[in-house]
């Protein structure tokens, strides 16, 4: 336990010292859901009308976009092979970084998606059930995203095919938390959404590191 | 002892080496030569066990490695070609890194950068480093958490003579308390009882 | 590479090529008694009109794009548990058959959706599905493609197959969820009414001909790949000798 928290510390280290990409992908959120309002008129109604759908593919986006670079640049310096041989389990080591993952991009995503709710006038009834889905889902974004980032590892440019790979699997992800949302601004019982992102988000926690150890050793070889 | 018996190794549909023995006894080393692309590091990739060998065994004491990688793992140290140091850090704190993940502690830290001679550049982000400062840093992880078995890829890369001696006495001393070295280099690194594993192209 | 790799698939080149010729034939007869069911002698829907004689390729052509996909995850299964040497092949040639299969039932939807709702396409659950489908065949398809290591590109495949397996039913689960949400009552569904037995026949001899179909060009994508691999073989040899 103590080493996996020293990966977690290693990783939240270099996300603090080289900064960029936390920042980038919290303004690649901002901006998308700016664009929205621009491309569909700013009535009021209409945003509110789409306001946790956008939320969600923005933030969507934004989490698969910050995916490349969960395992590639370690897979570059010599790092991941280094871990792998640190006697720790690998899929104990995709599960530490897949923490460090989502506390530098799921976590910044959750604290801003509020703020961005106000701007697309979203209806009051749906703040708590936006961030609860968020808290619920996002992991499971980070963890989901493990698996093509890790396919992708010895790909050459492998963001597009990245995006290819897991945008499909995070369809699921998408209509359960946009759905507790609007049961919530409805004034609808949001719980069975709600149980449903929770349901996925637990089956992934085991079964994801798992794929993914079993794709980052592939890339090893 | 570390031993391999029959390793038989194939990369993308090819067969680099056949048949392959070698046994490394506490204290001995093994140095590999040959040409290049005749699997030097492969081998060595497989006494990591980060490639799986396409026959043969690797045995430990007696014992079939993959029973345990992971026991295998934690008891070796690997040097590859790339260095696994981040330039965001310090040279000190590449290495407690590392000591930290196998949960070796950082007892050892001031010993590791002697030992190499970077006790210097300790404060040192590390991306302000020359190719063979940032090579001593990669090698002062042997020193910083201890294990028994060094796999070494041509470790005196962009090494000067100085960091070449270094890296002498650092083996030196491992060998004399009992650990073992399997390396691929053509430089002289004080292992002239080594077994000598030369590989030829198939 | 040493011969004993190619003893096992130089049996199955043989069986292949006498199975092969058969499952073609099997396919072209099912295929014209099928099309002659379906298309003159089925009568058409009280409701739906002639338009329904699309169902009889829609309906197997989206069977057929599930069947594809157990197909590839088995065969990845087999590949990744067993390390079969044809296990990799047979899934890797079953993908764009599967994909292909999957676009027909798009396009065959589609078509019926236009007489139908009036438009080309609509959210409508079942095509949602096979459309996300088709996405998760064509990820396949190019990480086949994108890494150039065959053996590793054989591997990370199938575990992508096999978290795709995992994921068919959750997605379809969620979309039939989002669809219950958002479809209004009133729009025919495609799954429509219980089948009439009168249509039963002709969709079961037109499934069965897709089957055999999908045998036969599995069977020619199999000997096709492992020709290439012998040139490459041979080709690897020639250089170094």
């Amino acid at each position: 336990m103590k080493q996996l928290g020293a990966i977690i510390q290693r990783d939240l280290r270099l996300a603090a010292r080289q900064g960029g990409a936390t920042f980038l992908a919290l303004v690649f959120f901002v901006l998308t859901v700016t664009l929205f309002p621009l491309g569909i008129g700013p009535e009021p109604a209409v945003l509110a009308r789409v306001a946790p759908g956008v939320l969600w593919v923005a933030a969507l986006l934004a989490a698969m976009l910050s995916l490349d670079r969960l395992f590639q640049a370690d897979f570059e310096d010599g790092s991941l092979e280094q871990l792998a041989l640190s006697g720790l389990p690998i899929g104990g080591v995709v599960l530490a970084k897949i923490i460090a993952h989502w506390l530098t991009t799921g976590l910044p995503l959750l604290l801003a998606a509020p703020i961005l709710a106000v701007l697309l006038n979203m209806d009051d009834e749906g703040f708590a059930a936006l961030m609860l889905t968020m808290l619920i889902g996002t992991p499971a974004l980070s963890l989901i995203g493990a698996i093509g980032a890790a396919l992708t590892l010895t790909v050459r440019r492998g963001g597009v095919l990245l995006s290819l790979l897991v945008l499909p699997l995070y369809i699921p992800v998408l209509i359960f938390g946009v759905s507790a949302i609007d049961a919530a601004v409805h004034g609808l019982n949001a719980k069975p959404h709600l149980l449903l992102l929770a349901a996925l988000t637990v089956a992934c926690l085991p079964l994801c590191p798992w794929a993914a150890a079993a794709a980052v050793k592939l890339s090893l070889e | 002892m570390f031993q391999g018996r029959g390793i038989v190794c194939e990369r993308g549909e090819r067969r680099i080496f056949s048949n392959l023995d070698f046994t490394i006894a506490p204290g001995g080393a093994a140095v590999l030569r040959g040409p290049n692309g005749c699997g030097k590091t492969s081998l060595l990739r497989i006494a990591a066990t980060l490639l799986r060998a396409a026959d043969g065994q690797l045995k430990w004491d007696g014992g079939d490695i993959s029973e345990d990688i992971e026991a295998h793992r934690a008891r070796l140290h690997f040097i590859g070609h790339q260095d696994a140091v981040k330039g965001a850090l310090t040279v000190r704190e590449n290495i407690a890194l590392w000591a930290n993940i196998r949960g070796d502690g950082e007892g050892r830290i001031d010993a590791a950068l002697a030992a190499f001679d970077i006790s210097h550049l300790g404060d040192t982000p590390a991306q302000y480093l020359s190719a063979g400062q940032h090579r001593r840093t990669a090698l002062a992880r042997l020193v910083a958490s201890p294990a028994i078995l060094w796999l070494l890829d041509e470790p005196t890369v962009s090494l000067d003579a100085d960091g070449t001696a270094c890296l002498q006495r650092v083996i030196a001393d491992h060998r004399a308390a009992r650990g073992m070295v399997m390396a691929a280099t053509h430089i002289e690194l004080g292992l002239d009882d080594a077994e000598l594993l030369r590989l030829k192209p198939q | 590479m040493s011969m004993h790799y190619f003893a096992n698939p130089a049996r199955f080149t043989r069986l292949a090529g006498r199975i092969q010729p058969l499952a073609g034939c099997l396919a072209a007869i099912l295929l014209i008694v099928g099309l002659y069911l379906a298309l003159v002698q089925a009568p058409a829907d009280y409701q739906q009109g002639e338009t329904v004689r699309i169902m009889f390729v829609h309906v197997p052509s989206a069977w057929m794009a599930l069947f594809c996909y157990s197909f590839l995850a088995v065969a990845s299964a087999v590949a990744l548990i067993w390390k079969h040497p044809l296990a990799d092949l047979a899934a890797k040639a079953s993908a764009p058959i599967g994909a292909g299969f999957t676009f027909l039932a798009l396009v065959t939807g589609s078509l019926w959706g236009k007489p139908m709702w009036g438009t080309w396409w609509v959210w409508d659950a079942r095509l949602t599905s096979v459309l996300i489908l088709l996405f998760l065949y064509l990820g396949y398809m190019a990480l086949w493609q994108a890494i150039e290591d065959s053996q590793k590109a054989a591997k990370a495949a199938a575990v992508l197959a096999l978290v795709g397996a995992v994921n068919v039913p959750i997605i379809k689960f969620s979309v039939d969820w989002w669809n219950t949400l958002h479809q209004p009552a009133s729009v025919l569904r495609m799954d429509g009414p219980a089948i009439h037995p009168s249509m039963l026949w002709p969709l079961l001899i037109m499934a069965l001909a897709f089957k055999a179909y999908f045998v036969t060009l599995l069977l020619a994508r199999m000997r096709m790949e492992l020709n290439l691999r012998r040139i490459r073989a041979l080709r690897l040899a020639e250089r170094s000798s």
